[in-house]
């Protein structure tokens, strides 16, 4: 973990996307490329921001709501959904997001700790509050965050 | 002889390692007072490998020290000497000297040459000590000058070409050329009117370089080569390329004939009648890309020299074992046999099954989209798609094939195993294997070995019981534990049968009892069995090293699970056990059967399905109210619903609507119950795992036509979810499995 969050000191790029009215940036790295939605096939017993498995060209993809993951309002989908696809510590997950908005600039210094309250982004996961043109950016570790208990995406083991 | 050897070094080189460090672990298993034959044959082939390999590529350094390693190991294998320690300690050092000769020629450090003549001498000492004196009668060359020229003597004959035949010159330079190479003693002079040259020729090269000389006088394949004399002693000196088959027990003057280096495959004296298939010794030679396992398919594709196998119809018996009939010159024999097989990395292998995987689905994909069209061009362009299909399918089959191993390669380590073990343990066993050539696919046949060595194990530590408890059952001493592989529909069945004592039915349930297990004495027979794969459990009286730690069966079932088998037990008192194993051929693909349930689509593996019917509504029976079973032909099966196990709230609820699959789960059968069938498809199975996390109820996914993905069911843990779900909603003792 402490590698990804020297990665993420260095590359100071981040694509940012809307969740709702809040704006997230990542890693870009972190992306490997974004795409329209598709009904995945559910999985049975799995958390509902769990959406499913997608075929992304013969490799099998699980897909995450993240608007159901932080409880950001009913979510949608229509042909504007988008998928973000993303590359995290050699696994492939696909993330539903309302809109990718740009790819911006961040140095270290131009991000604020976020204030410690309970949420449900735990700030464990966040590596600040940026601002771009009066709006704030929240800047999450993805990898740190895909790979979490919560999301229940890896194995326990692995996660521990 | 133009070939550009050095494209095959790299070859050799990893050829010759593995040769050594088998060689190696065999040398160090060894048991040096009672040494097993086998291993000192396979020793021997090993040695006897890189000195044809290093001949062949001209490291005679490599070749020189083989040679006096084979002198003794052959000797040993004859059983002419008595292995020691210090001779294990010689071969050891042996194969360090031809460990750095072999890095010399990698471009490494020179080979230290002092370390080279001591190895040297040390084997030479060994080779020589309580040496009976080589039988030299058959040739008039003493012993003496063989061993003075360092080597072996051959008798050597070959029809000349007219033109040498009829000009003394030219045949007092042959001879003379035939001299250099050692001391040569003629036979029978050329002359126009018999141009044969009869020659008995004592020499340090091997038949090989003999052929060499002899090349530039006759046709290669007309030469006859046979060792004569010290043959007792230096018999396989041949650098065969090919495959030589050794009748066991021929000895003698009247074989010598039959030693005759083998570039082809040669059968034994004129009209003795050959075993066909059973090569004894089958001297692997050459590049080593010949596959281990002998198999007739493989021998006689790999040999193109005409009569070869065959049961010695006379006339082509003796025209091959006479004159030397057959051997295409040797750089010839050598490429074709080493084009016979290539070694490839797993990856690029497994990177071609992936690939072929896709096209597979694409296929399926184009398929699906062009099953609507209509019309004259559509004809054309579906009678396209059908052919794709079927080349598809071929390609498929071509591509797993490749991937496949014969199961000898697991067998091939019980011998050992057992013999061990019964000697340890005091127990006559005779080890009998079957089905060998049985193909699995290469990373089951990695993961079967450990669970199979468990069960065998098993077998001779709790089934077999000691010659005089058997003598006293009225069984012959010496038991008899038998592997066999077979195929059966789309499965491999392996079977370890013991002869033995069978399980104790009293004892298990005794046992179980005191673990605290659900048991009672009016259990099946089939389920008793079944507690012996509990965790933990062992009916052992006494904790051996062999086992009786009670960790063992519970792991061999679970290890055979994760490999898609099934494992089932058979037993009966006093007459032995027998354990069925039961794997997919691949891990691959899978037939399965595509059903719907809940606007879902799932794949249920073809092979456990046994039938599929839509029940009437008096057959859908309650147990205290709720728990549902299914009345099939006078059996109660439970009802497993699948969207209820899934938690599919639009599945349909009432199974006179949908239809159930009655499906084999461990030790009996449930019905699944599913709102529709689909199809049946062969699915390229899909890692869940690799970007997501093991899922309950599903032991895969795949990609179907259109291009969405399906799990794939593993009905055993979908049936005890389905047990489950009864239990918990119910709280009430589950519906056991019918039986």
């Amino acid at each position: 973990m402490e590698q990804s969050e020297l990665n993420t000191a260095a590359s100071n790029e981040y694509l940012t996307f809307v969740l709702g009215r809040e704006e997230y940036g990542i890693d870009i790295l972190k992306v490997q490329e974004i795409r329209g939605y598709e009904a995945p096939t559910t999985i049975a017993n799995a958390p509902a921001f769990i959406k499913g498995v997608i075929n992304l060209r013969g490799v099998i993809v699980p897909i995450i709501d993240m608007r159901i993951k932080f409880n950001l309002g009913e979510p949608s989908y229509d042909q504007f959904t988008v998928v973000i696809i993303l590359n995290i510590a050699d696994r492939v997950v696909g993330m539903v997001v309302d809109g990718v908005s740009d790819v911006i600039q961040l140095s270290a210094d131009n991000l604020r700790p976020a204030p410690d309250f309970s949420s449900t982004l735990d700030t464990r996961y966040i590596v600040g509050l940026g601002t771009i043109d009066q709006r704030m950016i929240i800047v999450v570790d993805i990898e740190k965050l895909m790979t979490s208990h919560d999301m229940a995406l890896v194995e326990e083991a692995a996660a521990a | 002889m133009a070939i550009d050897m050095s494209q095959f070094y790299q070859v050799f080189f990893d050829e010759a390692k593995e040769h050594l460090d088998n060689m190696e672990s065999l040398l160090l298993a060894l048991d040096v007072n009672n040494p097993s034959l086998d291993d000192l044959n396979a020793i021997f082939r090993a040695a006897h490998s890189i000195k044809g390999g290093s001949g062949t590529f001209g490291f005679t350094d490599m070749t020189e020290v083989t040679h006096v390693l084979e002198t003794l190991l052959d000797r040993l294998r004859k059983e002419e000497l008595h292995l020691t320690s210090e001779m294990v300690d010689a071969f050891l050092a042996a194969g360090d000297v031809l460990r750095t000769q072999l890095e010399h020629h990698q471009g490494g450090p020179e080979a230290d040459a002092t370390a080279i003549a001591d190895v040297c001498a040390r084997l030479g000492v060994l080779a020589s000590g309580e040496a009976p004196a080589a039988d030299a009668a058959q040739a008039d060359i003493s012993a003496d000058a063989i061993a003075s020229a360092g080597g072996q003597a051959y008798r050597v004959e070959c029809p000349l070409s007219p033109e040498i035949a009829g000009n003394p010159q030219s045949i007092d330079n042959l001879i003379a050329g035939l001299g250099e190479l050692g001391t040569i003693q003629v036979e029978h002079r050329p002359s126009p009117a018999d141009p044969r040259l009869v020659a008995i020729i004592a020499t340090d090269r091997n038949a090989e370089g003999l052929r060499d000389t002899l090349d530039f006088y006759a046709s290669g394949d007309d030469i006859a080569i046979h060792p004569v004399g010290a043959a007792q002693a230096g018999q396989d000196e041949d650098p065969g390329y090919g495959f030589f088959v050794e009748i066991p027990g021929h000895a003698g003057p009247a074989s010598a004939s039959a030693e005759t280096e083998g570039f082809g495959f040669f059968d034994d004296a004129p009209g003795a009648p050959v075993e066909p298939a059973k090569p004894a010794v089958i001297e692997d030679e050459g590049f080593g890309l010949f596959v281990d396992a002998p198999g007739t398919a493989h021998v006689a594709s790999a040999s193109p020299i005409p009569g070869a196998v065959k049961p010695a119809a006379a006339p082509a018996a003796t025209k091959s074992a006479a004159p030397g009939k057959p051997a295409p010159s040797t750089p010839g024999g050598g490429a074709s046999t080493a084009e016979s097989s290539i070694r490839v990395a797993v990856e690029k292998v497994d990177q071609l099954i992936n690939l072929v995987g896709e096209l597979v689905i694409t296929q399926a994909m184009l398929a699906q989209s062009t099953q609507h069209l209509e019309g004259a061009e559509a004809e054309r362009i579906l009678a396209g798609i059908d052919l794709l299909s079927r080349n598809t399918r071929d390609l498929q089959e071509s591509v797993m094939s490749i991937r496949m191993l014969p199961m000898s390669m697991v067998f091939s380590r019980f011998p050992r195993v057992v013999r061990d073990l019964a000697g340890k343990l005091g127990k006559q066993v005779e080890l009998k294997t079957s089905g060998e050539n049985t193909e699995l696919d290469k990373g089951l046949i990695e993961r079967i070995a450990d669970p199979l060595t468990h069960l065998v194990r098993n077998s001779l530590d709790h089934g077999i019981e000691t010659p005089d408890k058997r003598l006293a059952a009225g069984k012959p001493a010496k038991g008899t534990i038998s592997l066999k592989a077979s195929h059966q529909g789309g499965n491999i069945i392996i079977e370890v049968v013991d002869d033995g004592a069978g399980l104790n039915r009293d004892r298990i349930l005794d046992k179980a009892r005191e673990r605290g297990l659900a048991v009672h004495d009016g259990m099946s027979d089939q389920e008793v069995w079944q507690l012996i794969f509990a965790p933990g459990f062992s009916t052992a009286e006494v904790v051996t090293d062999v086992s009786g730690r009670g960790v063992g069966m519970d792991v061999v079932k679970r290890n055979i699970e994760e490999m898609g088998g099934r494992v089932e037990l058979h037993s009966a008192t006093g007459h032995g056990t027998r354990t069925v194993i039961s794997l997919p051929l691949t891990l691959a693909i899978l037939d399965g059967m595509s059903v719907g349930v809940g606007g879902e689509t799932y794949i249920v593996p073809l092979t456990l399905v046994v039938e599929s019917l839509q029940p009437n509504a008096e057959d859908i029976k309650t147990i205290a109210g709720e728990g549902r079973v299914v009345s099939i032909r006078g059996e109660y099966l439970p009802l497993i619903p699948l969207g209820a196990v899934f938690n599919l709230d639009s599945a349909l609820d009432n199974p006179t609507q949908g239809i159930v699959m009655v499906v084999e789960v461990e030790n009996g059968k449930a019905a699944l119950f599913v709102d529709e069938l689909l199809g049946q498809h062969q699915v390229v199975i899909k890692s869940l795992e690799s970007n997501y996390r093991k899922v309950q109820g599903v032991s895969g996914a795949t990609i179907m036509g259109d291009g969405r993905v399906a799990l794939i069911l593993d009905i055993a843990a979908v049936a005890r979810m389905g047990l489950q779900i009864n239990r918990n909603k119910y709280g009430q003792a589950p519906i056991g499995l019918a039986a």
